[in-house]
């Protein structure tokens, strides 16, 4: 199934066929009419930049980054190559929308790089797929057939003069590759190392040359929004945070999957459409944004609505809307110790504070959760956590400190409970039974 | 050494890059090479890189960074789990104990028949699914109890 649930839905409108996914399905839905209107009817460059940025769409990736102004950046009349590049790939822990989005909706991705293109004066485009997701892959490179064949990409686009191809590239096990940078790297061929910035993208991206890099969901909201217009586009979601958005709701709840709501939708809301918690249990913490955003402690979260703004308010990051949902049979620190872990095995190496830095938290958290902790080691862990963050060309040292310091900061008891009596506060056979491992069978 | 239908593949991805950047084309055709030949090995790597005009090394580099390719033989199916913090709360982490203990093998290490090698994996960007794990890279299974385990046992023969 396409999407367990939504609330006025746009981008998983009319998915549930299993044809869903094909050109002919997607024109049916009135998809390539937003390409078709704007390279007909003379809209130019600039409109459609406006439009985006009338829409508020902000970067669906996990920045938030609002996305007209990002295309603003590009040297449009720049005579020589430019590329749009895509990013998807999705190896945030708790992310997993955008691979429902390319399996059910691809070509709303191709139809909203192809719009990117021509708003930025970019004839050519990658899409980078997270290379776990392989039938994914194989699936957008058939629709990228298909689009092809049918005028939508290549050269003089609906004989408009616009020119535009589109390629699908793969990753092949590489978390540091979600930074935009190092997929650059990836891209041409060498390890994924980040960049630098500046120079940022706009002016020096892909093989030297101005690029813009948007996360899938991004792209594939363009369409719906040069169809509806910016401004309704924005009354969709709450002010400054437009749209709907897909969230990816995983753990401890009747339902995990993927959610398309508007920003703004209360979380219970969301936690009621993904079937409650499991066995009716308490809602311990709440990781509403990916593996890198702080934790929010159960109480805190049913307050919040699920946008940029009111999770910022809650000492969170929306990100990349991947609601991480943990019940009371959650032990944190052995949550933590698996998420410390997943950063030290990633790190690319590049900056000594996060190569060194997410080694030593892993190996902090992991004696702890061993029952071996000492009694100054959350001073330790907070020490070394300072020294990574702001301290690196990329975001994964801070990612890999935020969890840190919130699992830290909101169940410190826990913790310290941990050092004094060398072993989980929650009993291991009721994490065991948390999981439902074992009784999916019984 | 790579057979004829491995090379016209990595031509077909050579074809998507501007013609002065064969190297990007690496990336899929190390996966190209690892198909054919089950791993990675040096003379694998070398071959590559003097088919898209690289450097041994920069081709070995790339080789070594990303964790889907192998640098030494693996069985003929390589079972990668994922124990990442979502897939955990849903099972994942119980899942790869289910798998060590049937197998009798430990993560990294190959059934003694040659069949099966387990792997503990990153995030595979399923975690709606969990527990999920992929055979050879290629095919990801979803909802993996115990019962669905088995089954897939059964049938890696």
């Amino acid at each position: 199934m396409a999407i367990l649930g939504a609330i006025n839905p746009m981008l998983t409108v009319g998915l549930d066929g299993d044809n869903a996914w094909r050109l002919a399905d997607y024109v049916k839905r009135d998809g390539y009419s937003a390409l078709r209107r704007i390279l007909e009817s003379g809209i130019g460059q600039g409109d459609v930049i406006n439009e985006v940025k009338k829409s508020v769409l902000r970067g669906r990736g996990g920045a938030g980054f609002p996305t007209g102004l990002k295309w603003s950046f590009m040297p449009r009349a720049f005579p020589g190559d430019k590329y749009v590049v895509c990013n998807s790939d999705e190896g945030e822990p708790g992310t997993f929308k955008d691979r429902d989005i390319l399996r059910y909706n691809p070509h709303a991705v191709i139809e909203g790089m192809a719009i990117a293109g021509f708003a930025m004066g970019a004839a050519r485009g990658y899409n980078y797929v997270h290379g776990e997701i392989w039938e994914i892959y194989e699936r957008f490179e058939e629709a990228l057939d298909e689009a092809r064949a049918a005028g939508f990409l290549g050269r003089n686009i609906l004989g408009s003069g616009f020119d535009f191809d589109l390629f699908a590239h793969h990753g092949y096990g590489a978390y540091i590759c979600g930074e935009e940078t190092a997929l650059l790297e990836s891209i041409e061929g060498k390890k994924g190392q980040p960049r630098f910035k500046p120079p940022f993208p706009a002016s020096f991206g892909l093989y030297g040359k101005p690029t813009t890099i948007n996360n899938t969901e991004t792209f594939a909201s363009v369409p719906y929004i040069i169809n509806m217009g910016g401004d309704q586009y924005l009354e969709a979601g709450k002010p400054n945070n437009g749209g709907t958005k897909l969230f990816s709701v995983s753990g401890h709840v009747n339902r995990p999957g993927n959610y398309e709501v508007p920003l703004g939708t209360p979380f219970a809301t969301l936690l009621e459409m993904a079937g409650g918690m499991r066995g009716g249990r308490q809602l311990k913490g709440c990781i509403p944004g990916g593996s890198s955003a702080p934790v929010v402690p159960g109480p805190t979260m049913m307050d919040c609505t699920m946008d940029y703004d009111s999770i910022s308010k809650a000492g969170s990051m929306l990100g990349s809307g991947a609601v991480i949902v943990m019940d009371e049979t959650t032990c944190m620190v052995k949550a933590l110790e698996r998420l410390s872990y997943f950063y030290y095995e990633e790190s690319c190496g590049q900056c000594t504070p996060c190569r060194e830095g997410t080694s030593w938290l892993y190996k902090v958290v992991h004696r702890i959760e061993q029952g071996k902790g000492r009694a100054e080691d959350l001073d330790l862990l907070s020490s070394v956590t300072t020294n990574i963050m702001g301290r690196t060309i990329c975001a994964l040292g801070d990612a890999a400190s935020m969890p840190v310091q919130s699992f830290i900061k909101h169940f410190r008891d826990e913790f310290a409970y941990h050092i004094e009596n060398r072993k989980c506060l929650v009993p291991v056979d009721v994490q065991r039974a948390g999981s439902g491992f074992f009784t999916a069978t019984a | 050494m790579l057979t004829p239908e491995s090379l016209k593949r990595i031509d077909r991805e050579i074809a998507k890059y501007p013609a002065d950047q064969k190297q990007s084309a690496v990336m899929a055709a190390l996966a190209i090479a690892q198909e054919e030949q089950g791993w990675l090995s040096s003379e694998a790597i070398e071959c590559v890189a003097g088919y898209l005009g690289m450097a041994p090394i920069a081709a070995y580099e790339v080789a070594t960074f990303y964790n889907m390719y192998d640098l030494k033989p693996v069985g003929k199916y390589k079972l990668s789990v994922c124990t990442n913090l979502p897939c955990m709360l849903t099972g994942g982490v119980d899942a790869g104990e289910y798998l060590k203990r049937k197998l009798g093998i430990g993560f990294n290490e190959t059934t003694p028949d040659g069949l099966i090698t387990l792997k503990e994996s990153e995030c595979m960007g399923a975690c709606g699914d969990a527990p999920v794990m992929i055979v050879n890279n290629r095919r990801m299974c979803s909802w993996m109890n115990p019962e669905q385990i088995d089954k897939l046992l059964a049938e890696l023969k």
